[in-house]
């Protein structure tokens, strides 16, 4: 489907709302992985809105991307419970093994690294999700494991 | 014809523990005895202890079985279901069961399980959440149904105000008392928010409520729209809570089939709309300013307050905005009265909390008792004591926004005065154990990294603030750091702590403000000679 049609299907389902801004750019975002400039300028002549003030809410929320992630995202969990259970050893392998920062996409764009912010799984951390799936209890060998098998079809 | 159904535990621990596969595998076991015609299977809440999850719970039996490994769901198909005899090795042990008794607290008598109070968990696990017959059969909507039949919006406030409710959304602020801002307000047109925007870290409280019984939510919030006169009531969800969203729109739809929501409710002219919004990863959008902008479409930046959104909320307009935890209070206290939620709890704050406990315990996950209970209970009764003997060291209580304390407050009552008393404060409800070898100068930087990567920008002493703090933090913990560095840090805390426009930059030097308070030693050894 082309992405203009994706966004004007989005923008159809909330109208002309103006307070539905948020929700339509998440929905974008995580329908065609970010809002392009193209996606945002439509959004914003459709509400009537500055583009200004469109992206100025688009890159206010982590769940809005405003650049094209890698074929898999990454959300590491960097938060206290986590980082007590281990979490420090599980950031430090993803990078070493992915060869990248956090916040980077890896060169040949299969995989880009993210944080997030509690996801609510806390028993289970340290935790991430890949995709839309979570993965807890992670270990060092455990996170080598995921990485392979969901790379595996790149 | 349905003969049975099996409720296999979905929430997010059990998921993380293999309920998925749990589920598909007695799906397809299901189906190769031909029962799938008989039994329907669903995803229901926790039931119990974590170390426990994934559950099965079958019905109408009401055998739970746990905790769950996909060959054992093809066992319990096979041997409950096909052959009808219970599988007794599987069965959850009855110490791990809620039995619905208050907790009695005896000190000294160790190794004993005690039961939970469930006043708000009491469905959840046991009823499907896309069930809203299973929650009328629970006693869903007859608060609602009483109160609209026989009650006038002030008498259903003043039992709320009555029963003492504090908001569970971290400050416990008495519920009535917002509500009776919002009931004198003149305008025609006012709201009722639910903040379920839950996302303290270690806090997945609401979420367990949300996702095991949302119907109750939704019966607090018509409960509170009819007490302030409300006609509208909107759920600001966290966008990375997807499950709970599609439960919660679930359970809107079928309340207004049934017409315990919408127009003219169960025939009482009284109307009450809900809509939800789902938020797009900002935690200080759990700020009700910020949520409000954020629901207006705009940057989640907090407002300058007062005006109080009782007086300038959604749109300009009176709005009570209320916690999911606090909301889902509201239907138990008007079914079973004042009197009777104030002989929970302590005097100062009645009622259970929900606390999720996390770090070097046995035993991790959510549990709901009255208030008051200490942090010594809930970790040497709750939790099954340290893990591997560890000695305790400190807690993190009420998530990042929350303080570090020492073992010297383990037998403080946890409500919201005594804790403030002692300079901690009860947050959220989120509680992290550290063991002994936990080092609390690097559990700072990680907590005051969350808040500067969390700022919303808007004032300096929380954006530039959170900032300098975290790199002074990071030049201690490298061991770069001097003893006037250690002053400045602390100085810039006070600062922050002062001047910050909002809750969340007022909250981000408590972890080093507490730390300092507490385990100043600890600091002072990493300084350069």
């Amino acid at each position: 489907m082309p992405e203009s049609t994706n966004v004007e299907h989005i923008m159809e389902k909330y109208g002309g709302d103006r307070e539905a801004l948020v929700e339509i750019l998440r929905d974008v975002s995580h329908a065609a992985g970010y809002v392009s400039p193209e996606a945002l300028a439509t959004i914003a002549q459709r509400l009537g809105l500055p583009q200004s003030q469109v992206y100025s809410v688009a890159s206010f929320y982590s769940l809005i991307s405003l650049e094209p992630p890698g074929k898999h995202v990454i959300r590491f969990c960097q938060d206290a419970p986590c980082h007590v259970a281990g979490g420090r050893e599980i950031w430090e392998t993803l990078e070493r093994e992915l060869g990248i920062p956090f916040g980077a996409t890896t060169p040949d764009g299969a995989w880009t690294l993210l944080t997030t912010s509690c996801i609510g799984a806390c028993s289970v951390g340290p935790v991430m999700m890949v995709d839309d799936e979570i993965y807890g209890n992670l270990t060092p060998a455990r996170v080598r494991e995921i990485l392979a098998q969901v790379g595996g079809g790149v | 014809m349905i003969r049975a159904t099996i409720l296999v535990s979905g929430d997010p621990q059990s998921l993380g523990r293999g309920a998925d596969e749990v589920k598909l595998a007695i799906e397809a076991e299901l189906s190769f005895y031909g029962l799938e015609n008989e039994v329907e299977v669903g995803f229901g809440g926790g039931v119990t202890r974590i170390d426990m999850l994934p559950t099965v719970s079958i019905y109408p039996e009401g055998v739970i079985y746990g905790p769950v490994k996909p060959a054992d769901g093809t066992f319990i198909v096979e041997e409950h279901l096909y052959k009808g005899r219970v599988v007794e090795h599987l069965l959850l042990p009855p110490d791990a069961l809620v039995s619905g008794q208050l907790a009695s607290l005896p000190a000294g008598k160790e190794g004993k399980q005690y039961a939970e109070k469930r006043v708000l968990l009491r469905r959840v696990g046991v009823v499907d959440p896309y069930s809203i017959e299973d929650y009328v059969a629970h006693d869903g909507y007859f608060a609602l149904g009483q109160a609209l039949t026989t009650m006038t919006p002030a008498q259903v406030l003043n039992v709320v105000r009555e029963s003492g409710l504090q908001g569970r959304g971290g400050a416990g602020f008495p519920t009535g008392l917002k509500w009776s801002f919002v009931a004198s307000r003149a305008e025609e047109t006012k709201y009722v928010v639910c903040n379920a925007d839950e996302s303290e870290p270690g806090t997945f409280k609401d979420r367990m409520i949300l996702e095991g019984d949302p119907h109750a939510v939704l019966e607090g919030m018509a409960l509170a729209g009819y007490a302030v006169g409300a006609h509208e009531g909107w759920i600001y969800i966290r966008g990375e809570y997807v499950l709970s969203k599609e439960r919660l729109e679930q359970a809107i739809h079928q309340a207004e089939e049934l017409g315990v929501l919408g127009d003219d409710i169960m025939g009482s002219g009284f109307s009450f709309h809900i809509h939800v919004h789902a938020g797009a990863g900002a935690y200080v959008c759990g700020e009700e300013t910020a949520l409000l902008e954020s629901m207006e479409g705009k940057r989640g930046t907090p407002r300058i307050r007062p005006p109080y959104p009782t007086v300038n909320g959604y749109r300009g307009l009176p709005t009570v905005v209320n916690n999911v935890e606090t909301l889902a209070n509201v239907p138990p206290i008007l079914l079973n009265g004042a009197a009777w939620y104030r002989t929970l709890g302590t005097k100062s704050s009645p009622g259970t909390k929900l606390y999720t406990v996390m770090g070097d315990v046995n035993i991790t996950g959510l549990i709901e008792v009255p208030m008051g209970i200490t942090l010594r209970e809930v970790v040497d009764i709750y939790a099954g004591g340290m893990k591997d003997g560890r000695a305790f060291k400190c807690a993190q209580t009420g998530g990042a926004s929350g303080s570090i304390i020492p073992a010297a407050l383990l037998d403080t009552p946890m409500d919201f005065s005594s804790m403030a008393e002692k300079g901690a404060a009860l947050g959220s409800g989120a509680l992290l154990i550290c063991g002994e070898d936990t080092d609390v100068v690097d559990l700072a930087y990680t907590l005051v990294r969350f808040f500067k990567s969390e700022s919303c920008g808007k004032c300096v002493p929380c954006r530039v603030g959170t900032a300098q703090m975290l790199e002074a933090l990071d030049r201690l913990r490298q061991g770069y750091a001097r003893s006037a560095d250690l002053a400045r840090l602390e100085q810039i805390a006070q600062y922050a702590r002062e001047a910050s426009f909002c809750g969340l930059g007022q909250a981000a030097p408590v972890p080093i403000l507490t730390g300092l308070r507490f385990f100043r030693e600890e600091f002072e050894a990493r300084l350069r000679a």
